[in-house]
């Protein structure tokens, strides 16, 4: 029967290749998830900044700087601490305190990009370069002189053991095994994703953040401090950011190494433009951009039958790889499904025009 | 002019203590015991590293190169309103051009094919410059989103193309062949090879061009007034793909003097900051290109004298990346610079970012 | 022409009530001028009070200083008779002060609900709204003055009527007692017009809601308005009840009868038709057909004003003629030529100059030296360019002879444009569009802002123009303006060219009569409100 699908011609090979995802998505799906994890909680950071009118393209210096706080301070802390876990999923105190000190600092940054981008008003792309740069210097320089003394790792979370009975279930039983069987930075994305999607649309916060994004000036109006709006919602950005980059360092992996974010920030950009400023949104393109990698990594490893298997081996990896990059410029031009920035992203406020004339002749 | 460089260089002046007091602060870490001494140790270092002699110089001159060939690529698209985050992409993709036609041209005498390895590392950065100028215009989608995916795209082009069909046989590591016929002449010392000329050249011609051409006059005025500009006749749809496509075409330059100047291959996984120091050197020197030269000079001599820095203070190369951050940080914000040294200086402020930023979230095509 | 005894207002005169709001002796002074000097209003609970005046005489800011965006110089405002002031919106606000603004004030993105709520959303708890009781909060004020709103209807989805009654929500979802409504009608059909007045009736007769009407529109005011306060140049001229007053009564007071400056304009010397317009249509940014069926014609050797309130088509028409924004219908030639849809170098070239209202937006590039400036039509081509290259020589030297002949005051040619005054930086468009071999002359408000030795400087370089030949279109939203040197005077209204005058046998009177209302004949008079469904 799916034989005969799979023979008509051109619609078949889709159909084939479909049935080739079926198949493998449950063996790579815990592979795509850790690997769109730091990309999704970096978007959540640049959710949190593009939402409010700030544009932040330095996620990947935050990402970086919180990756190695997270490592630093978790090993120094492990030094003095004993090492044994006081919680579920292998919560020592040296990764909690880790994971506390990467959010920190990740806040810390985002208040120096809230500076420059709100008070100085500044140009709030070389701000997001300012930072990253700065990460790449600062983080490699520390851990340069760290390495020496060969510190010792304070090791990793571990994946929480979820219920037999979901992973149990018919059908979609993989998908839930593998989005649970995540450590707390994991799980926290899916929580962080679900609850930002249903405030942005359902709380005061989200109507007052869309509006400011949008219209900072109609949200002045009716009496919402913009500047106060935009300071709050950048710093706690800076808590997704941390998570992103403690994830990469305490989580997935144990070790810091130099520039490790790797382009992981842009492409949290990118997942955020695809997913049109929307936590879901971004979360669902962090999945799909890392989706073509691990399919890319499955048809190395088990290629499917037939011409399709010949055509997806003949794809070069790089393809799979290039791929979110080239869906985001698709995206951006317009070509299919439009996705638009807050109108106001970018452009710093400035309450001033009005009544700073007013006050100084006043 | 002398009154321009005082912001940039009390930023850099201040960078330079901001840096002495991180090395002091991990002065344990480098010697074992707080050592105030180290930041002199350090910046002798980096100063006889990159001055203190005859190779050194020429050394310095070589670092500078690229980044003032890149520099001048985002300092001229800042003239126009456009900001070039895709300088190292286009880096990327000229180097990779030249690479190719440098590999191939392997019979030919020099004269004939190092020509052809620089026009195909030129008309690469062209072309790379051209898709986002291109999609500005007519789609609207912001060049700083575009360019920023170009770049990764284009470290995807240089693994496949230099893992598979480029890659040269009896080597260690995916790179292709070296570089021999097209390679770039060494005129002094060690390394100082004819793309330094290059890059001291193309700072008048980029100057004259600004402002001296009309061709010149038209880009700045879209960039300073694109209204103005539609009025007086111009086409600011033309310039904004026009400026992007030379801007590429410089930072393609860039990349193809590293290349057959210095590296002699191309490596598949080709790590490089080019591109993102441009920008730096780009807003140190306020986009001007004369600026971007000492700009360049001196993020130049950074690197040059970073390894002896290392070699001899134990200071991490990475160090100069944090001086660099906290000079665009201080020209940035340029009000701290002010109220420490109390000077009415001018504004090292780009008048142009106005139009970048007021268009990120417009998505709006050119008109 | 409307009877005030038809309208279903209860509030008429009832001068024994104490004032709501009193304004007394607000002055408010900007560099250069004075926005408001020495006025004083009231307004009593449940009044329609008028706030008539040209563009420009003061009355947004006024209104500015009531909604605590601006602050006043002198003078003090009362509420309910205790002194207070206004700390920012917020506090306007919460103080029973609302203000719809004449750009709207909307969230396009957002739904209707989330427009009205916001900044004072309704909690279901800490976090969440209540979405419940706001839509049902907002249909029971929606349906109360008769009209349904669809809450979740984005706004960008609605008309400009719709989406001015979202603002006016707006306001009565705050509860306001003063309700302040800054040109509501300036982008309303007259259809949506009467449906909105029909609204604020009800507000004032049925919730006591005292409202401020601006405007300048004499039909309007006296039709809806309880009484009307005149303001002129900042200064309040006169107060009137509808019953006692008429249009031709407030025309005067709104435009005046003294003339401010005199400059002596001769005899002109019409000559061949210069530009002929025919039937010509242009279309606004969002592609709606502003400028409808307009022909009229210039000669050399006159100067024809074209004379408008401000948003009536006379913008996209001067764009269009000059090549800045596309024809939709129509033909414009020049000595015979056809200059339909050409490029504005093309325009240029055949010898038209244009100094524009908004000099920073098309006039000037701040940040370029005079002599960039002086050079940016022609920098192209002989003898300030040859192929690429420029000659930067006689580009300073036709500069040195223009900032000459035309008495730019500044230290050099080679300093930034945003160092001059706003004069001198007028002066220098006037320089660079003036000079040369011109054919026809747009003016577009081209003294708006400036002092008056810029403007008499300005004025008799137009008329040395006309003199020596050129034709002279000369657009403004001023009515002095356009008296002072026209020869004859076309009235734009609502896109129409309704009537061009001779400049000679009409008045200002007929003229800003003619503004207001476009004609009697074209403009059927607001009929009383109908009961409401």
């Amino acid at each position: 029967m799916i034989e005969l699908l799979y023979d008509i011609p051109i619609l078949g090979f889709l159909f084939q290749f479909v049935g080739y995802l079926i198949e493998v998505l449950p063996i790579i799906a815990p592979t795509i998830i850790g690997a769109a994890t730091p990309i999704a909680l970096g978007a959540m950071c640049g959710f949190m900044n593009e939402r409010s009118g700030v544009v932040n393209i330095g996620i990947e210096g935050m990402m970086l700087t919180a990756a190695f706080v997270a490592w630093w301070v978790a090993s120094l802390t492990a030094q003095v601490l004993p090492g044994d876990p006081i919680g579920p999923m292998g919560m020592s105190p040296a990764l909690l305190v880790g994971l506390v000190a990467a959010i920190a600092a990740a806040m810390l940054v985002s208040l120096v990009h809230a500076w420059l981008s709100i008070t100085v008003r500044a140009d709030q792309i070389i701000s997001g370069v300012i930072i990253n740069i700065f990460a790449v210097g600062i983080t490699g320089y520390l851990n340069l002189l760290i390495s020496r003394s060969a510190p010792p790792s304070a090791g990793q979370f571990r994946a929480w053991d979820a219920p037999a009975f979901l992973a149990d279930i018919p059908v979609v039983g993989w998908l839930f095994d593998a989005l649970l069987s995540q450590g707390p930075i994991g799980l926290s994305l899916l929580v962080a994703v679900i609850v930002m999607q249903v405030l942005l649309f359902r709380s005061r916060w989200g109507l007052r953040t869309r509006a400011v994004g949008e219209h900072p000036e109609a949200a002045e109006t009716v009496g919402i401090d913009v500047i106060a709006l935009r300071y709050r919602n950048v710093i706690l950005g800076g808590v997704f950011a941390g998570l992103a980059g403690a994830y990469l360092t305490i989580e997935f992996g144990n070790s810091f190494q130099g520039e490790m974010t790797n382009g992981r920030g842009f492409i949290a950009l990118a997942a955020l433009i695809f997913g049109r400023w929307t936590p879901l949104g971004s979360f669902g393109a962090a999945l799909l951009f890392t989706a073509s990698e691990g399919i890319q990594r499955a048809v190395r490893f088990g290629p499917p039958e037939g011409a399709l298997g010949d055509f997806l081996s003949s794809v070069p990896s790089q393809f799979y790889s290039a791929l979110p990059y080239l869906i985001t410029i698709i995206i951006l031009a317009g070509v299919v499904g439009r996705s638009i920035a807050p109108a106001a992203d970018g452009r710093p406020y400035s309450r001033e025009k009005r009544e700073k004339r007013a006050k100084a002749s006043a | 002019m002398v009154r321009l460089g005082i912001l940039p260089a009390m930023a850099i002046l201040l960078a330079l203590v901001v840096g002495a007091l991180v090395m002091i602060a991990s002065s344990p870490l480098v010697r074992g015991s707080l050592d105030l001494g180290l930041p002199l140790t350090a910046y002798g270092a980096l100063l006889s590293g990159s001055f203190g002699s005859v190779d050194a110089i020429i050394n310095t001159l070589v670092q500078a190169t690229p980044l003032i060939l890149a520099g001048l690529a985002v300092g001229i698209g800042f003239k126009a309103g456009l900001f070039n985050i895709g300088a190292q992409g286009q880096f990327l993709m000229g180097g990779l051009a030249a690479a190719a036609v440098g590999v191939a041209t392997a019979g030919l005498p020099p004269i004939a094919a190092i020509p052809l390895a620089l026009l195909a590392g030129v008309a690469a950065g062209f072309a790379y410059g051209f898709i986002p100028g291109f999609l500005k215009a007519f789609t609207g989608a912001h060049e700083v989103v575009t360019t920023i995916m170009l770049n990764y795209v284009a470290i995807q082009i240089i693994a496949y193309v230099v893992s598979g069909p480029l890659r040269g046989e009896n080597v260690s590591f995916a790179r292709t062949e070296t570089i021999t016929s097209a390679a770039l002449p060494v005129l002094a010392g060690r390394n100082g090879h004819i793309g330094i000329a290059f890059a001291l050249v193309a700072v008048p011609i980029i100057a004259w061009l600004l402002f001296r051409s009309t061709l010149g006059f038209e880009i700045r005025t879209v960039g300073a007034n694109p209204e103005a500009a539609r009025y007086a006749g111009m086409r600011p749809r033309l310039l904004t793909i026009l400026t992007m496509a030379i801007s590429g075409l410089l930072a393609g330059l860039a990349g193809a003097t590293v290349i057959l100047g210095t590296v002699g291959h191309i490596p598949a996984a080709y790590a490089t900051g080019v591109g993102f120091d441009a920008i730096a050197v780009a807003l140190l020197g306020r986009s001007h290109p004369v600026g971007i030269l000492f700009a360049g000079l001196l993020f130049g001599a950074m690197r040059a004298g970073s390894g002896l820095m290392q070699i001899q203070a134990g200071i991490p190369v990475q160090m100069v990346n944090v001086l660099q951050a906290v000079i665009l940080f201080f020209l940035t914000a340029e009000l701290i610079v002010r109220y420490l040294f109390r000077v009415r200086a001018e504004s090292a402020e780009i008048s142009e970012l106005k139009t970048i930023t007021s268009s990120y979230g417009t998505g709006q095509a050119v008109k | 022409m409307t009877d005030a005894s038809s309208s279903p207002r209860t509030s008429d005169a009832t001068p024994e009530r104490p004032p709501l709001l009193e304004m007394r002796g607000i002055t408010k002074r900007y560099p250069g001028v004075v926005a408001n000097d020495d006025i004083s209003l009231d307004v009593r609970p449940g009044e329609i009070h008028a706030l008539l005046g040209e563009n420009g005489a003061g009355k947004s800011t006024l209104m500015n200083i009531l909604y605590g965006l601006a602050v006043p110089d002198e003078g003090e405002i009362l509420l309910n008779g205790t002194p207070i002031e206004i700390d920012g919106p917020n506090d306007a606000i919460r103080r029973g002060i609302s203000m719809v603004h004449q750009h709207f004030m909307l969230v396009p993105v957002l739904t209707v609900a989330e427009n009205i709520l916001l900044g004072d959303e309704p909690m279901a708890n800490p976090i969440f709204l209540d979405r419940g009781a706001a839509h049902a909060r907002i249909r029971e004020l929606s349906s109360f003055f008769g009209f349904e709103v669809d809450p979740d209807a984005k706004v960008e989805s609605l008309s400009v009527g719709w989406q001015q009654r979202v603002e006016i929500l707006k306001a009565l979802y705050r509860q306001a007692d003063i309700l302040v409504l800054d040109e509501p009608t300036a982008v309303l059909t007259p259809q949506e017009t009467r449906e909105i007045f029909t609204v604020l009736r009800r507000l004032t007769s049925e919730l006591g809601t005292s409202i401020i009407f601006i405007s300048h529109k004499l039909y309007e005011v006296l039709d809806i308005a309880d009484r009307i306060t005149v303001i002129r140049r900042g200064r309040v001229v006169g107060q009137r009840v509808p019953a006692e007053t008429d249009e031709d009564d407030l025309a005067e007071l709104m435009v005046g009868r003294e003339v401010q400056l005199t400059v002596d304009r001769g005899e002109s010397h019409p000559a061949d038709v210069a530009l002929r317009v025919e039937g010509l249509h242009v279309r606004d940014d969002r592609g709606r057909e502003v400028v409808h069926d307009v022909g009229f014609e210039v000669r050399a050797g006159e100067i024809v004003g074209i004379a408008g309130v401000a948003g009536n088509g006379q913008d996209e028409l001067v764009e269009a003629l000059l090549g800045l924004r596309p024809v939709a219908g129509g033909t414009v030639t020049l000595n015979g030529a056809h200059i339909t849809g050409a490029s504005p170098r093309e325009l240029h070239r055949r010898g038209i100059g244009f100094v524009p209202a908004d000099r920073h937006r098309y006039g000037l590039v701040l940040s370029f030296p005079l002599t960039d400036n002086l050079s940016l039509n022609d920098y192209y081509h002989a003898p300030f360019a040859r192929g690429l290259v420029r000659n930067e020589a006689e580009i300073r030297s036709y500069a040195e002879r223009l900032v000459g002949e035309y008495d730019v005051r500044t230290p050099s040619v080679t300093v930034d444009a945003q160092t001059l005054s706003g004069g001198n930086q007028q002066k220098l468009v006037v320089a660079r569009e003036f000079d040369g071999d011109l054919t026809l002359l747009v003016l577009d408000q081209p003294t708006r802002g400036l002092d008056v030795g810029s403007i008499e400087f300005i004025h008799r370089q137009a008329i040395a123009k006309r003199d020596a030949g050129v034709a002279v279109l000369r657009v403004s939203a001023e009515l002095d303006e356009v008296l002072e040197l026209s020869d004859r005077i076309g009235v734009m209204y609502r896109g129409r060219l309704v009537q061009v005058l001779d400049a000679r046998a009409t008045d200002r009177e007929e003229v800003g009569l003619l503004m207001a209302t476009g004609g009697r004949d074209t403009e059927p008079p607001i009929e009383a409100p109908t009961a409401v469904s």
